[in-house]
């Protein structure tokens, strides 16, 4: 029983890890009033960058690095795209995550012999554990947690990236620039999602395939909401959805009940859905969460 | 009082083919309360805007404590020491008070962890100086309007402000926050500090300023000291005198009592009274005019009338008949017809044809359907019809509506409400943005019902219009008619005074 526990706490973590950064990428982005639905993409793209890197180049922290510049070069289009050219957020996004996904396999065709997938890495070149058996990741995304909550919440930048996705026009008024701080808040959203995507490529798996990520951008974007756009929400959120995901494993692998593993592994999909449905509907999305600013 | 500490010289803004300032001179000196009064469009808050750094002036050039400046962006402008409180408050709603007004000049330990406490003393420090103080940790979003404003204000001494412009201040203001705010600006003078008034209310510049000067469309009329006009001058230099043109009207024949409404109570969209216990008696063979200045409640007005606003209390009935709250198509089919204050969000679909909007609200009927089928070549003969009839140009009925002047989509508005054979119009600014021989036709469309003996109730801001057309004018203010006259004792004079909240015994 005690060791059923741990297992499913360990899981949990572990598949969590991926979607907290993403979903902290989002708190980052959608608070200061850029939508990114591009999530899905960036990590698929970062997730690729990582794992290739990493088996080019033998070294995962290259490769993490690497992913996170992938993650974040994609962003950079999305901010160009909503924020300078004033596009719609949720058109780009969706076109950030068709470009994510179709680069990654297109890179890797070229890279790899015309492999869909990455040649898998050594264990030795993977992610490292850190303590308790967890992979440095976790830990990693859990003090991204901590760090954005500060920023957001105790230092003087905070209410300004706050000010700039509720009501970007006063912001202004105060000598605020409200195109920088969006682009830079979709930069990091962007970088974020590269290491949620490599976090799953170079730790939790060990190789790039094109249905890695399957919908974990999406599933970071609801715990965006589910979270409230409050850093320590949205990592709840994603714990939660991690542990359905953990759940899926476990009792598709350990528990000796009988599941057909495809119904199974739709729990955390069905799980999203549900939590959106009955959240309560008082939103505390910034006022100004999707809609592009122009100067007049 | 005597040290000119704002002076503006020869401002012309230009947008597109509009001009909303015409050069524009005005010289502020430190320590009064500076009026700047017109009419909505007069260009007061272009001007105003110019000085704060939000829009750059096409000409002219701003100088203040005698030295000529640039202001490109409104943290110049209060660094340079001024402050605006906008029509619209500058607050984030999930932020405190404190927040708010530090934001952009955060108090801090470090330079970068946040140390609020520190500003909240300050502010406290800032608002005990007029007036009650301000909870510094009250969310705004759980704060009243006016404590909002005073938080605008507190925002601006907080940046130093020396001088504060305050746009349009008491249009979202109760009386009694209205009162509030007067001792509050009485105060900020007395402490030195220069304060410019955006206003067309008459009572209030007579209340709090010490010099007024009136704008009327983009050009200046004049600078007066308050103290030696009176809210008679005001009104009419604000109203200006323009060529009049009387309609040869015969007196109205058979009046009989069609539209009444009772103790009207009505909110706005924003859900603050906007209709308070209005009354109103509608005959037949009259233009009912209803004067007064834009968002009195005129909209509101037009919108319970046309069934899409429901009133909260109060009673509507047509020929003696409760059409209280009935939805827009029974109000049509109840023949009240009307033409909207916006012809191209409401009253047009304007990617539509012509053909198709004249039949808006009767597609569904015969002959222009059968068996849920349009029948194209009635549609189109009817459209026809009323082209040549109201002398809709070019006369296509296929053409798309948009690509009509101005004076034609109101002409297939009218031709569309009027070929209804409608017992009652409601008429909502029908010549806003026409040119004047556009106007002149829809003037006459309006007489020649009225003879037929149908009632026309028309709410315009134009007061020319007003007393051009009407039989009886009322006037509204603040959602309630404080004066209703006949139009022959009509005086503009008299009329302007009474829509800017003034009285006329004073």
């Amino acid at each position: 029983m005690l060791d059923s526990i741990l297992f499913i706490l360990s899981t949990t973590l572990m598949y969590s890890a991926p979607l907290i950064f993403a979903a902290i990428g989002g708190v980052l982005s959608e608070n200061t009033g850029v939508v990114n639905i591009g999530l899905e993409g960036m990590m698929a793209f970062g997730a690729f960058v990582g794992a290739a890197t990493t088996s080019l180049c033998g070294n995962p922290w290259i490769g993490l690095g690497a992913a996170g510049m992938a993650g974040l070069l994609l962003a950079l289009l999305h901010a160009w795209a909503s924020i300078h050219m004033a596009a719609n957020q949720v058109v780009s996004g969706i076109a950030i995550n068709f470009l994510g996904t179709g680069l990654s396999v297109f890179a890797c065709r070229i890279l790899f012999e015309g492999s869909t997938m990455t040649p898998p890495i050594p264990l030795e070149n993977k992610i490292p554990p850190l303590f308790f058996g967890q992979y440095a990741t976790v830990y990693l995304a859990l003090g991204l947690v901590f760090f954005t909550h500060i920023f957001l919440y105790k230092t003087i930048w905070g209410p300004r990236w706050r000010a700039v996705g509720e009501h970007p026009k006063a912001a202004e008024s105060v000598g605020i620039n409200v195109y920088q701080i969006r682009y830079l808040a979709v930069l990091a959203s962007g970088f974020c999602a590269g290491l949620g995507g490599a976090s799953l490529s170079i730790a939790v798996v060990s190789s790039f395939r094109p249905t890695l990520i399957a919908g974990q951008g999406f599933i970071a974007l609801a715990a965006v909401i589910f979270g409230r756009w409050r850093p320590m929400g949205a990592m709840w959120a994603a714990l939660l959805f991690g542990a359905s995901q953990a759940l899926v494993v476990f009792v598709g692998g350990q528990a000796a009940i009988e599941i057909s593993s495809q119904i199974l592994s739709m729990l955390p999909y069905l799980l999203t859905l549900l939590i959106l449905v009955f959240m309560n509907k008082k939103s505390a999305a910034p006022k100004a969460n999707g809609i592009s600013y122009q100067r007049n | 009082m005597s040290e000119v500490i704002v002076e503006l010289k020869n401002i012309t803004k230009r947008f597109g083919s509009f001009l909303a300032n015409d050069n524009l001179s005005l010289s502020i000196k430190k320590g009064e309360i500076h009026a700047l009064l017109g009419e909505n469009g007069a260009g007061k808050s272009t001007l105003m805007n110019i000085l704060y750094g939000l829009v750059s002036p096409t000409s002219g050039e701003i100088f203040l404590h005698g030295k000529k400046v640039e202001i490109k962006n409104s943290l110049q402008a209060i660094s340079l020491g001024i402050g605006m409180v906008h029509q619209h408050f500058m607050l984030i709603e999930t932020f405190t008070v404190t927040e708010n007004i530090v934001l952009g000049r955060e108090t801090s330990r470090y330079g970068l962890l946040l140390d609020l406490p520190q500003a909240e003393h300050a502010i406290q420090k800032i608002s005990a100086e007029f007036g009650p103080a301000v909870n510094p940790r009250a969310k705004i979003s759980e704060i009243s309007v006016g404590m909002q404003q005073r938080v605008e204000i507190i925002k601006a001494l907080y940046h130093q402000a020396e001088i504060l412009i305050l746009d349009e201040p008491t249009a979202v203001l109760t009386p009694l926050e209205i009162e509030e705010f007067g001792k509050i600006i009485k105060r900020l003078s007395s402490l030195g500090k220069t304060i410019i008034i955006i206003t067309h209310k008459l009572k209030e510049i007579k209340a709090l300023a010490d010099r007024c000067t009136i704008i009327c469309k983009g050009k200046l009329v004049d600078t007066v000291e308050v103290a030696q006009t009176s809210e008679q001058e005001l009104a009419y230099k604000m109203v200006g005198r323009k060529v009049e043109f009387k309609f040869n009207k015969t007196p109205p024949s058979s009046q009989k009592k069609i539209l009444s409404l009772q103790n009207i109570v009505a909110l706005n969209k924003r859900g603050l009274p906007a209709l308070q216990n209005l009354s109103i008696e509608l005959y037949t063979g009259e233009i009912l005019g209803i004067a007064g200045i834009d968002g009195n409640g005129q909209s509101e007005l037009a919108e319970i009338l046309t069934g899409l606003r429901a009133i909260e209390s109060g009673k509507i009935e047509k020929n003696g008949e409760d059409i209280t709250n009935k939805s827009p198509a029974n109000l049509f089919l109840k023949k009240i017809s009307s033409i909207p204050e916006d012809r191209q969000k409401r009253g047009l679909v304007l990617d539509f044809s012509v053909a198709e909007n004249m039949i808006l609200q009767t597609h569904h009927l015969p002959p222009f359907s059968r068996l849920g089928f349009l029948q194209k070549d009635q549609i189109e003969k009817h459209a026809l019809q009323l082209i040549e009839r109201f002398d809709v140009r070019p006369p296509q009925a296929d053409g798309l509506t948009s690509a009509l002047s101005g004076g034609n989509q109101q002409k297939v508005i009218i031709a569309r409400e009027l070929s209804h054979d409608p017992d009652i119009l409601i008429a909502v600014q029908p010549t806003r943005g026409l040119d004047v021989g556009a106007i002149e036709y829809v003037h006459r469309a309006l007489i020649a019902l009225r003879s037929q003996g149908k009632a026309i109730l028309l709410i315009s801001l134009e007061l020319d219009e007003i007393i051009n057309l009407s039989d009886k004018i009322a006037v509204i203010f603040d959602g309630k008619i404080v004066a209703n006259m006949d139009a022959l004792d009509a005086d503009e004079k008299k009329i302007g005074l009474l829509m800017a909240g003034g009285s006329l015994h004073a």
